[in-house]
């Protein structure tokens, strides 16, 4: 096989495996939805780790496929960039999809969807590989495009729900918000740059830094600000940034798989990808790194104080992905894009490991996702209790764990940082690790320590639908079969080590060295991070002993013994504190609102303006009175010319056609 | 033989069908409808048979009329049988000798009382369509127009729903008016020239005013036809009243009837009142992205909706002309033809769904998926590519003009992006409330899925919706000459020298 060859069959294998189940998954024996699916992601894992390696030594490939479209000067194209940032996504999305699609042997067993869901994972794991192997903008809004489009129909996999088809909808919905801004920076660098190729738009793009475009009036803004923000702007809406993150948490109504696969792992990272990709675009605008952190910033925080609320497993673990995408748009805005890519691919592994934590946790308690019915797991979940633990610990940011790593260095970046809203970041992202620390060890001592809540719950003979039987007081959690286990396991050992291991080369060494540009004149924080590295750390185990000396580490420490307190020994208190503090746990209640003032400004405003159009515009005013005005008034008129009038429609169009030619005759006499 | 089909093809599109459709209406037996119905059906397969060599043979180099043929008709009016067609016309032939075998097997069980009449209309009317395209000369043009127009009352008279004579009525006043000035347009040029070749008018140099009123008389009729804001409330009730065929070919076609006389006739005659009036235009084709895709949002009969949601693509076709560029005019065209599978695979489902419960009102239904599974996978990739999902259709026409028009005026495709959130949200809101959520009532939970002749109209749709997103370069190769010499003599002026 040539290399052009595997770069081809990485993405296709699985959307071969996806047709084949998705159309005859019907006529297929069960078991083979889920031998077509992993044998088709398993190659393609395995041959994406043949290239990552091959890329460390290789030039970047850079081909196209297929031309899929010609227009005038302008020439679209189907294409793959495979270098090393694209050869690490295509490892990091094909292993964490094949350890989702084993765990859905056991998650799914006895769904009636079984074969679609499969056909489904397999299908947006090939989106996201042409997503992150694209050579082009056009090709990455496909990819982009479809992976929502997965993400849509996954969400609403469990058609019948109405929590699950509201939030797909509007999952969808508020990602093309974010696509609008998108596709219009796409249009921006199709017109100045005269391509939609990413080599041919970066090595233009220097020149392009001073021109100024002007949009309304005499104001004249520059062009790479205008085009980095409506790029970023897509980024907002497919990695959950505020004020587009609604569609996040009531994203957890798909199935746990995907919330790791997809709203964890992945998907939602392609923005913080996107931006990294463009970094040679964004490095030209201060203003618009500056957007990207305060926006980055606020999500980090604020998304990280409604986890801290929440009593439905999936939407804890949910605001924390939220949070973590903060700190990772919090990175690409102080220009430490490889930083930010580092912490996407430690996320991927341990977030992935705590939602499939969470999964199997839903499965042990019968489909309750109720954390206050829950408590003293790690009884009968022994790997499920370790598992988890050891992702909450990653999480965290515990020294040696792989998220450690990767958070300190945001934090460390974010402290050098210079661009306008620096200040605000370093704080954002310094309290943050207090609020993830005491959020995440909440969640892990209500569920696997303490009392065995749901024995104590009255079941009050409500009928419960399909998916939230719950465990009776009398019967015990059981731990999944090995189908669930095994993932498990095979991601906590990324999340331990995987920091420890890639830190170095991936920040400090040449990894990225000609895929992400960085301007350190304009934005030093890379750089002094770099010296920093050099001058004190020296080594990963240097970093890590030098960070229990530090802040975040205390921070972080402080936030699990108060979450040990509160929810260990002093029960009450937290229950005081929401009593005393009800304002502002009303506002946290409520997510601050968003999602009330989108249904009520945009939802029901656009109803209604769409409403007030079709009743004045076209019913009163064009119907009412022009059309049937002339049509009462020519009625009028025919009453009097009735008899000459036979009614039928068809005979006044041969009426009209003679009269053509009575009128031509006419002409032909005058002649 | 063969020599004398190549040199007429497009006759043979044109007759072909209108000759099949004749041979039904006599050959038909109420008693027998089976085989009135494997005629109709042999008749349009013969017919798009006929048209592929359009493709096979076509010249991807020239820019011009292909396919030429042509003798003298009227000596005293010095009118033409004479038809050709470029690049802009062969997919739009194709793509209407193609819907016609759609609507046939589409009406195969569904049309019961006068299937030979129903049969013979759409036959005809598919042979006078393919005329409109190819027609050269402005009379036969003329002719062709205002032919097609009667089978299309008669289908929407006979085999419409209740409310129908209100519909035709409203289609005939909409579309007598425009027509009118139209040929006061033809006979005003016909004066100036003594000509009826369309290519004559090309090169027949005019004043400013009087390339304006010549605009606006074409404007009159092709815009009705499209329709643009304001002149579209015709189509929303036309529509629901016509049969699910009527309602395909209206959509389809039909629209695409007043998409093409632009390229033909208004734009190359008047190309200064074209630049003058681009303006205009443009905020027309903005408004009915915008405006009707909001209130597409809050209709409540499915075939309304999607009445509503055409207006709004075909926005993008006039706001593609109208921004003088190449993938502007281009996308324009792609829009046409995927507009014409998706719109048609749309009311095609309304169909399946109407046929088995006879209402077409969204709150009707609930929870289809769960009777129709098959049924339901198509109406989401239908839907998605109504959305303009990349991958579809429905992508490639949307993304190529709000590309182009952001070259012009960033604000252009400011709005007309708008399109991405509303259409989706009308689209997929339709969706969920038909197809999702616990089966809704006794109607719905007897339904059941698609039957091999529905699955098999709908399989070739989405196939072709999935071809044309995922490889639209053939297409683009077959306009890319034309619009290239199209665009070139827009911006030649044509004032006389002097003024």
């Amino acid at each position: 096989m040539t290399m052009q060859q595997i770069y081809l069959a990485i993405p296709l294998l699985p959307l071969l495996a996806a047709i084949i189940v998705g159309l005859c998954g019907k006529f297929l024996p069960r078991a083979a939805a889920h031998i077509v699916t992993i044998t088709g992601v398993g190659v393609s894992f395995v041959l994406s780790a043949y290239v990552l390696n091959h890329a460390m030594t290789a030039a970047p490939y850079n081909e196209t496929v297929y031309s899929w479209l010609k227009s005038g000067n302008f020439s679209f194209e189907i294409g793959f960039l495979i270098d090393r940032l694209s050869a690490m996504m295509m490892v990091v999305v094909t292993f964490v999809s094949l350890m989702v699609h084993i765990y859905t042997i056991g998650y799914m067993a006895e769904d009636r969807g079984y074969a679609r869901f499969f056909s489904y994972i397999s299908l947006f794991t090939f989106s996201m590989l042409m997503l992150v192997m694209s050579n082009n903008f056009m090709q990455l809004f496909f990819g982009w495009e479809a992976v929502g489009l997965v993400s849509y129909l996954l969400i609403g996999f469990w058609y019948t729900r109405p929590t699950a088809i509201y939030a797909n909808l509007k999952a969808f919905l508020v990602n093309r918000v974010g696509d609008f801004g998108f596709l219009l920076g796409i249009g921006l660098v199709l017109f100045h740059f005269g391509s939609l190729d990413y080599s041919a738009v970066f090595s233009v793009a220097p020149q392009m830094a001073d021109t100024k475009v002007n949009f309304i009036g005499d104001t004249y803004w520059s062009l790479m600000t205008v085009t980095c923000i409506l790029l970023f702007i897509g980024a907002m809406g497919k990695s959950a940034q505020v004020p587009l993150h609604v569609w996040l948490p009531d994203s957890m109504e798909g199935p746990t798989p995907i919330s790791a696969l997809i709203h964890a792992a992945t998907m939602v990272t392609a923005g913080i990808f996107m931006v990294a990709r463009m970094s040679p675009l964004f490095e030209l605008s201060s203003t618009a790194l500056s957007f990207v952190l305060i926006i980055g910033s606020i999500t980090a925080l604020f998304m990280g104080f409604l986890g801290i609320i929440q009593n439905d497993i999936k939407r804890v673990v949910a605001y924390s992905t939220l949070s973590q995408l903060g700190y990772m748009t919090v990175a690409l805005g102080v220009s430490a894009y490889s930083v930010a890519i580092f912490h996407l691919m430690t996320h991927a592994f341990f977030k992935a490991l705590l939602f499939l934590g969470a999964g199997a946790v839903i499965m042990g308690m019968h489909h309750d996702q109720d954390i206050r019915n829950m408590g003293n797991l790690k009884k009968y979940m022994p790997v499920t209790w370790i598992t988890s633990l050891i992702g909450s610990l990653a999480l965290i940011g515990t020294p040696f764990l792989s998220g450690f790593y990767s958070k300190d260095s945001i934090i460390e970046a974010a402290k050098f940082s210079t661009i306008t809203g620096s200040g605000f970041a370093y704080f954002a992202v310094l309290a943050g690790v207090f609020v993830t620390a005491f959020y995440s060890f909440r969640m892990y001592f209500l569920v696997f320590h303490g009392k065995e809540k749901w024995r104590e719950i009255k079941h009050d003979g409500a009928h419960h639908d399909e998916h939230h039987h719950g465990l009776s007081p009398t019967e015990d959690p059981h731990e999944p079969g090995w189908v669930v286990k095994l993932p498990l396991v095979l991601l906590a050992i990324p999340s331990l080590f995987i920091g420890y291991l890639a830190i170095e080369p991936m920040l400090y060494g040449d990894f990225f060295k000609k895929v992400i540009f960085v301007d350190s004149d304009q934005h030093p924080a890379m750089y002094a991070l770099a010296h920093h590295w050099h001058t004190i750390f020296h080594s990963p185990a240097g970093m890590a002993l030098h960070g229990l000396l530090t802040l975040p580490f205390a921070l972080a420490a402080s936030g699990v013994g108060l979450a040990w307190f509160f929810y260990m020994k002093r029960p009450d208190i937290p229950e005081m504190i929401q009593k005393r503090f009800s304002a502002i746990h009303c506002i946290l209640e409520n997510k601050y609102g968003f999602d009330s003032f989108n249904d009520r400004v945009f939802a029901a405003g656009s109803r209604l303006i769409g409403n007030k159009l079709w009743l004045i515009g076209d019913v009163k005013l064009i119907d009412g009175v022009v059309v049937n005005g002339t049509a009462n008034l020519i009625g009028r008129l025919s009453r009097v010319v009735r008899k000459l009038q036979s009614g039928m429609i068809y005979h006044y169009a041969f009426a009209m056609i003679i009269g053509v030619f009575f009128m031509l005759s006419f002409y032909t006499l005058k002649f | 033989m063969v020599d004398f089909f190549t040199q007429h093809i497009l006759s043979f599109a044109i007759w072909l069908p209108i000759l099949a459709g004749i041979l039904v209406l006599f050959t038909a037996n109420d008693a027998k409808p089976g085989a009135t119905r494997w005629l109709a059906l042999l008749g349009s397969l013969a017919s798009f048979a006929v048209t592929i060599p359009l493709y096979t043979l076509f010249n991807f180099a020239d820019g011009g009329f292909q396919f030429q043929e042509g003798f003298q008709w009227i000596a005293s009016f010095n009118i033409h049988y004479h038809l050709g067609a470029d690049g802009i016309a062969v997919p739009l032939i194709l793509l209407t000798s193609f819907t016609t075998v759609i609507v046939v097997i589409a009406a195969w069980e569904v049309i019961e009382k006068r299937v030979a009449q129903y049969m013979a209309s759409f036959l005809i009317m598919s042979g006078l369509m393919i005329g409109v395209f190819s027609a050269l000369d402005a009379i036969l043009y003329y002719v062709f127009w205002e032919a097609m127009l009667i089978p299309m009352f008669l289908v929407i008279g006979i085999w419409g729903g209740p409310n129908r004579v209100y519909a035709t009525v409203k289609f005939f006043l909409y579309t007598l008016l425009g027509s009118l000035l139209m040929l006061v347009a033809f006979i005003y040029l016909f004066h100036q020239t003594g000509s009826f070749e369309i290519v004559d008018y090309y090169r027949f140099p005019m004043p400013l005013h009087v390339q304006v009123l010549i605009f606006l008389a074409f404007f009159a009729a092709f815009a009705v036809k499209i329709p643009m804001w304001p002149v579209h409330t015709w189509l929303p009730d036309a529509h629901v009243e016509a049969p699910t065929g009527g309602s395909v070919v209206l959509a389809a076609i039909a629209l695409k009837l007043g998409g093409y006389s632009f390229l033909r006739f208004a734009m190359p005659i008047a190309p200064d009142a074209a630049h003058h009036l681009s303006g205009f235009m443009i905020a027309l084709s903005l408004i009915a992205i915008v405006y009707i895709a909001l209130v597409a949002l809050v209709q409540k009969d499915m075939k309304k909706l999607i009445a509503y949601s055409s207006i709004s693509h075909m926005g993008f076709v006039t706001l593609g002309f109208f921004i003088f560029n190449s993938l502007g005019l281009e996308g324009a065209i792609v829009q046409m033809i995927s507009h014409g599978f998706i719109s048609a695979a749309m009311f095609l489902a309304v169909g399946v769904l109407y046929d088995r419960v006879h209402s077409r009102q969204i709150d009707a239904y609930g929870g289809v998926a769960n009777t129709m599974p098959v049924f339901a996978a198509f109406a989401v990739l239908f839907a998605m590519a109504n959305s303009g999902l990349p991958g579809t259709s429905g992508f490639v026409g949307e993304f190529m003009v709000i590309l182009g028009a952001i070259q012009v005026n960033f604000w252009y495709a400011f709005l007309a992006s708008f399109t991405l959130i509303f259409g989706a949200a009308y689209t997929l809101w339709m969706v969920k409330r038909v197809f999702y959520g616990e089966v809704a009532n006794q109607h719905v939970a007897e339904l059941k899925d698609l039957n091999k002749r529905e699955f098999l109209i709908l399989a070739t749709l989405a196939l072709l919706v999935l071809g044309l997103g995922v490889y639209p370069q053939p297409l683009t190769d077959m306009t890319n000459a034309t619009v290239t010499q199209l665009l070139s003599h827009l911006a030649q002026s044509k004032l006389p020298a002097g003024l």
